[in-house]
């Protein structure tokens, strides 16, 4: 058990001296990013012809967007690593990380909404790309729910990351069914490697700029709240100590 | 200074302030979060150190 | 096996839990529907089969937590899971009893239920078809939630958000199946899809609901 026990904690302190010095420039790297991204896309950007000065609203909603489906497969190879290593810091890092893609889901789905008001004339209607993405949300409120009312750390781990395994397939189901279900509004993807087809460059390049800062974010937030939920992690398991004797 | 946003200046504009204001109280709670569990675990540890 | 399969219909029978109950759930669902929208038949009669599958599946859902929580409070699990039988026929055991007592009665009250939603009569046919094949996957998919859940003190709550997003693309497929067939078009498509993800789940979530129930024993 004690050997056990040291042999668990020398990880997660690499892990924690390890991103003292990489979160600060992690940190400043994501600031700049976005506040250049998103200053370039909204005040030195044109309007398109058609959408308007609405278009604008793509350095939003496009990295939001992306990283909402992202931060879920992070999450799948996290928990597997989980399953697999039994790396204390994986399944904690699949903890920190699903607050952030829920706000993802969230920024993804409001933008969405705003932007279709006065494009699609609704604020909302039975998309297949909007009711997979609300349906992502419910995936993500119910799995931080199950971290949340498990006390033992490694039985919240081991549950949630098998929740997250028969979630994503679900997920998937999920997507394809509601495809099938409606015919929607959404345009295709607007991101893809024959961009020239999609997207003009004077959108193209801001909008390049803000998914960095938008993963960049993440990563800093990632770090951060893995940080945190290692110290929490340690202080339980003290006081737990401590409880015994 | 501001660009002229026309007639859909209030879907563009609501739409950067609730995805800023989202991103901001995220980042605020996790910086809150992460102080007080160092705080927490400072106590604790040092509680420990005294105890043996 | 049939043992434990006889073991847990006697008692869900007995305690009247899931058996009852969630025919009676179904009844009240499909009678506050008309006071809800209106009495008109043709208003009810085009979203019959969609209310009927979401009833199916909410009194479904009512009586999961039931599937495990007993045998956990009693620590007949404990005993379970030291038998010679492994864990995933254990959780297919409790996910079959759960259908045969839940599921199936939803089944055959169903048709009843729809004349009382004036559903047309088209639509009969693959109704049933489309519960009698998207229930089993929804007490499996119920007994892998209730393995999640089994150790928590308020885990109810907790189950519905963790099961219902899993029952999505069932409710879909299932649903309009039945839609189309009320419509008179052709239901092979849903068929199809409906029948392969209740194969697959049948087929592989014991797997998941056992390795849960294994780390939720330990």
């Amino acid at each position: 058990m004690n050997l056990n026990a040291l042999w668990a904690y020398a990880n997660p302190k690499k892990f924690i001296q390890t991103t003292d010095k990489v979160l600060p420039w992690v940190s400043v790297l994501a600031v700049v990013s976005l506040v250049v991204g998103l200053i370039w896309g909204f005040f030195f950007t044109p309007e398109d012809y058609r959408q308007g000065s609405t278009v604008k609203i793509i350095y939003l909603h496009v990295p939001s967007a992306l990283m909402a489906i992202n931060v879920w497969l992070m999450m799948l190879v996290t928990s597997l690593v989980w399953i697999v290593r039994r790396h204390h810091v994986s399944a904690l890092a699949a903890r920190a990380a699903a607050p952030v893609g829920a706000v993802m889901t969230l920024i993804a789905l409001a933008t969405g909404a705003i932007w279709g008001q006065p494009m699609w004339g609704t604020w909302w209607a039975w998309d297949p790309r909007l009711t997979s993405f609300l349906i992502l949300f419910l995936f993500y409120l119910g799995y931080m729910a199950l971290w949340e009312a498990i006390e033992n750390d490694d039985t919240a781990a081991d549950l949630t990351s098998i929740l997250c395994l028969v979630g994503s397939v679900f997920a998937l189901l999920s997507r394809y069914a509601v495809n099938f279900w409606n015919q929607g509004l959404h345009q295709g993807a607007s991101l893809s490697l024959d961009k020239e087809e999609n997207v003009a460059d004077v959108f193209w390049y801001p909008l390049l700029v803000c998914i960095a800062g938008f993963v960049l974010l993440f990563i800093a937030l990632v770090l951060l709240r893995t940080r945190t939920e290692i110290r929490a992690r340690r202080m339980r398991a003290l006081l737990a100590r401590e409880r015994m004797g | 200074m501001m660009p002229d946003l026309g007639k859909y200046a209030e879907a563009v504009l609501s739409s950067y302030a609730v995805s800023i204001a989202l991103l901001v109280v995220l980042v605020w709670m996790s910086l809150r979060r992460a102080k007080r569990v160092n705080k927490q675990l400072e106590d604790v540890e040092s509680k420990v150190k005294r105890n043996g | 096996m049939i043992a434990l399969l006889i073991r847990d219909l006697r008692l869900a029978i007995r305690a009247g839990g899931g058996f009852g109950l969630g025919l009676a759930f179904f009844l009240i669902v499909v009678t506050l529907v008309p006071f809800a929208v209106g009495p008109q038949s043709d208003l009810l009669a085009r979203i019959a089969a969609g209310i009927l599958w979401l009833g199916a599946l909410l009194s479904c859902l009512l009586s999961l937590d039931r599937i495990l929580a007993l045998d956990w409070e009693d620590g007949s699990l404990d005993l379970l899971a030291t038998a010679p039988l492994p864990m995933e026929a254990i959780v297919s055991i409790k996910a079959l009893a759960h259908w045969l007592t839940t599921g199936l009665p939803l089944v055959l009250a169903a048709p009843v239920f729809g004349l009382l939603l004036s559903l047309p009569e088209a639509g009969y046919k693959p109704l049933i078809i489309s519960l009698l094949l998207g229930t089993p996957a929804l007490s499996v998919i119920g007994t892998f939630g209730a393995a999640l859940t089994v150790g928590l003190k308020r885990g109810g709550l907790l189950l519905s958000l963790l099961v219902l997003p899993l029952y999505v693309p069932i409710l879909i497929f299932g649903a309009e199946m039945a839609r189309r067939g009320v419509d008179g078009l052709d239901y092979t498509t849903p068929l199809l899809m409906l029948a392969g993800i209740t194969c697959g789940t049948i087929a592989l979530l014991p797997f998941a609901s056992a390795a849960v129930l294994k780390v939720n024993l330990r």
